[in-house]
């Protein structure tokens, strides 16, 4: 009886059909990548035959202290790396938007751009355009500090072990503040005027109604900056790679994944690359931007409240 | 009407064409190589010379960008399209394309007896018994100074290292000159100019790197500690911040005229001509006491190997003789001022910092570089090691002792010397 109710459903082909090109196209560029990087970590380079070695790649990185004290170092340095954007990039980006979504500022067009600006530049110029302004040699931060009389202020910071990590980090900052700016200014735009009037016959106005009213309601924008903040920063290379070099020095010191995965994979001067062990430390990282992405995803954006309007 | 005749002329043209090229029957050989800078003296100079001498073979440099040389270089290799010869990067990865069977043996090639052992050794297998690459260039440390600041402070050029430290206290009083050149942010100047060129002095040469690769010495032994001391005291001598000074920064303060000293390495002949606007002079890395033996490091750099896929493999060996000849000995060392002939036969330089350098091979003994032949194969990478715990022992942030011990532990991980 119930057969002869239910009626027949064709099967839907068009579903498949539809979805075909995205999930082929996504399953070339970045699924079977992936798979063949998880894939290449399982395997070792035995006397120029690729053979089978299940984990010991990992029990190589993690139990070998050549390179296990490399991959900790490097791990350390990148959370400092995260920590300093979070802190720093994140609060001025909010800053910069609620700046520059206030209905009073001028040029407000021309702002917006000046700022969005670095995010565009080539890592290798910002990088070489840094490490000039900064050099103690021909720099203009020796003078700029000498001119208000703070010279002794000044330190070759990206020679220091203990500054060039940070100096590094603030430069990205500098970088990529427009990003967060973008995203929280557009947040901003779309709450409804009607909310912000409310707000203000109840007479919240000013900086409390920026904490009381905007905030709460830019901050599923706010989580999704941070999530774009910690997979950018765990995958970063470039700069350190342009002002730093390939051995991330003084002493390892600016040392982050990116850098140590790139040594290990492709090698450096004399050290030649090793494919597999390279595998094994990107296979790590995606591990920990995946476990990253997921604590976000189930601890931090089920609790945040949506307003629809 | 017109266009039938045209077509007979073009079908005329095309057969006389292809007849002209099955007579002849040119061998062109291709090169491969990472020194585009070079491009221009091959083309005009190497090439014409070998072709006037060889009727009948072609040759076509084809470089590629450095840092793209030896992945590419693997490429074609692999997909059968590599030229027939190949620019050789001295020890590890030419031995690993000789391994795998890119590079013939070149033992036997005529012209090999003109190179010394240890011109050959870049490119030998480990026991010595076969060489797959003509040695071509070798690079020589040194010191170059501004002749123009040692004659205004009447220094004199020191032979001693007692002599060289006072030499540097005077110019350091003096202070119109930052009495060295040297940065420790790129890592390698600090290893290369400071611990390689000045190391061989304390190790004796060849008797200490040969006694490290035999085991028989360690990085935490007298001789190989000694430069790190040494390195230690250049600090106070360094410019305002060179921890953030870089490689090409170092290089303009010695050419602007502010530095009076520059660890060097020959290859910096050629640019330092252009640009330097004094007189410049060269002194070897200062020995102990007058009248001892004194080292340098001459580390080979360039060679060239032939392609064991090559078609023309004749033709290509006619050409590795020739390179192999003082005659292109004498025009590449000459073309290019600090990349010196390893040939045995003295080669007539006309560039006179360049005769400075090469006139040590005579008095000095010559050494390569510790850290390249086989000690820097494996994790940790000795030689990247080096440059790292170089750099901090010039800041200060490790004592010499203590950075010795990391290389030698770094070492020990993995290198069991042959017994």
């Amino acid at each position: 009886m119930a057969a002869e109710t239910r009626p027949k459903r064709p099967i839907r082909w068009h579903i498949g059909i539809f979805l075909a090109p995205a999930v082929l196209v996504y399953t070339a560029i970045m699924i079977l990548p992936l798979a063949g990087t998880l894939q290449l970590s399982l395997f070792r380079n035995i006397e120029q035959h690729q053979i089978f070695v299940g984990l010991e790649n990992f029990r190589t990185l993690f139990g070998d202290p050549n390179w296990s004290v490399g991959f900790w170092n490097a791990l350390r340095n990148n959370t400092w790396f995260f920590i300093i954007h979070m802190l720093v990039q994140n609060p001025i980006g909010v800053m910069l938007a609620a700046l520059l979504s206030s209905p009073r500022l001028r040029f407000a067009a021309f702002y917006r751009t000046a700022i969005f600006v670095p995010t565009i530049l080539s890592f290798v110029i910002v990088g070489f355009a840094w490490k000039l302004i900064l050099s103690p040699l021909w720099g203009v931060a020796p003078h700029l500090l000498d001119l208000v009389g703070l010279k002794s202020l000044f330190t070759p910071w990206l020679g220091k072990e203990e500054y060039a990590l940070t100096a590094l980090s603030l430069i990205s900052v500098w970088q990529f503040v427009g990003i967060p700016m973008m995203l929280i200014y557009a947040a901003l735009l779309s709450i409804p005027e009607e909310v912000i009037e409310a707000a203000e016959c109840d007479g919240i106005t000013g900086l409390s109604q920026f904490w009381k009213i905007k905030l709460p309601l830019i901050l599923p924008s706010i989580g999704i900056i941070s999530i774009l903040t910690f997979v950018g920063n765990f995958n970063a290379f470039d700069l350190i790679y342009t002002a730093q070099g390939a051995l991330a020095g003084p002493n390892y010191s600016t040392d982050i994944l990116g850098t140590f995965l790139y040594r290990a994979f492709f090698g450096f001067q004399l050290q030649v690359g090793d494919p597999n062990m390279g595998a094994a430390i990107a296979t790590m990282m995606f591990l920990i931007i995946l476990g990253g992405v997921c604590v976000y995803l189930f601890l931090v954006q089920t609790r945040l409240r949506r307003y629809q309007f | 009407m017109t266009t039938k005749l045209l077509t007979a002329l073009l079908l005329g043209t095309s057969i006389l064409g292809s007849a002209g090229v099955a007579y002849a029957e040119d061998v062109t050989l291709n090169i491969e190589s990472w020194r585009g800078d070079d491009l221009a003296i091959w083309k005009d100079k190497l090439i014409p010379a070998f072709e006037a001498k060889n009727p009948g073979i072609k040759v076509v440099f084809a470089p590629s960008a450095p840092t793209e040389y030896d992945a590419a270089l693997g490429a074609k290799l692999a997909a059968g399209s590599a030229g027939d010869l190949i620019t050789c990067r001295p020890f590890d990865k030419s031995l690993e394309l000789f391994k795998k069977g890119n590079l013939t043996d070149l033992s036997a090639l005529p012209g090999m007896e003109n190179f010394s052992p240890v011109a050959k050794a870049a490119w030998q297998t480990d026991d010595g018994k076969a060489s797959f690459c003509v040695p071509m260039a070798s690079v020589i440390h040194g010191f170059i100074y501004n002749k123009d600041a040692f004659d205004k402070l009447g220094i004199k050029v020191p032979q001693t290292r007692d002599e060289f430290f006072a030499a540097l206290d005077k110019i350091k009083a003096d202070g119109t000159y930052i009495p060295m050149a040297m940065g420790t942010k790129d890592l390698w100047e600090a290893a290369t100019m400071g611990y390689q060129n000045i190391g061989p002095n304390y190790w004796k040469g060849e008797d200490g790197r040969a006694a490290l690769i035999k085991g028989e010495q360690k990085l935490t032994d007298k001789g190989w500690v000694a430069p790190f001391e040494e390195l230690a005291k250049w600090k106070s001598y360094l410019g305002d911040g060179f921890e953030a000074q870089t490689y090409p920064d170092s290089q303009n303060l010695f050419t602007l005229g502010r530095a009076a000293i520059y660890p060097a390495g020959s290859w910096e002949i050629g640019l330092f001509n252009t640009q330097a606007q004094f007189k410049m002079g060269a002194f070897p890395p200062p020995v102990e006491k007058a009248g001892d033996t004194c080292y340098i490091s001459d580390h080979t750099d360039i060679g060239m190997g032939l392609n064991a896929a090559s078609k023309h493999a004749d033709a290509a060996k006619t050409f590795l003789s020739w390179v192999a000849s003082p005659d292109f000995a004498t025009i590449y060392a000459n073309a290019l001022p600090g990349f010196f002939s390893l040939n045995s036969s003295p080669v007539k330089m006309e560039d006179p910092l360049a005769q400075e350098f090469v006139s040590w091979r005579g008095k000095c003994k010559s050494t390569i570089r510790s850290t390249y032949q086989i000690l820097s194969r494996g994790t940790p990478n000795l030689e990247n090691e080096t440059w790292v715990q170089s750099a901090n022992v010039i800041n200060g942030t490790v004592t010499p002792e203590d950075a010795a011990k990391k290389l030698q532990a770094g070492l020990d991980s993995w290198y069991k010397p042959a017994k």
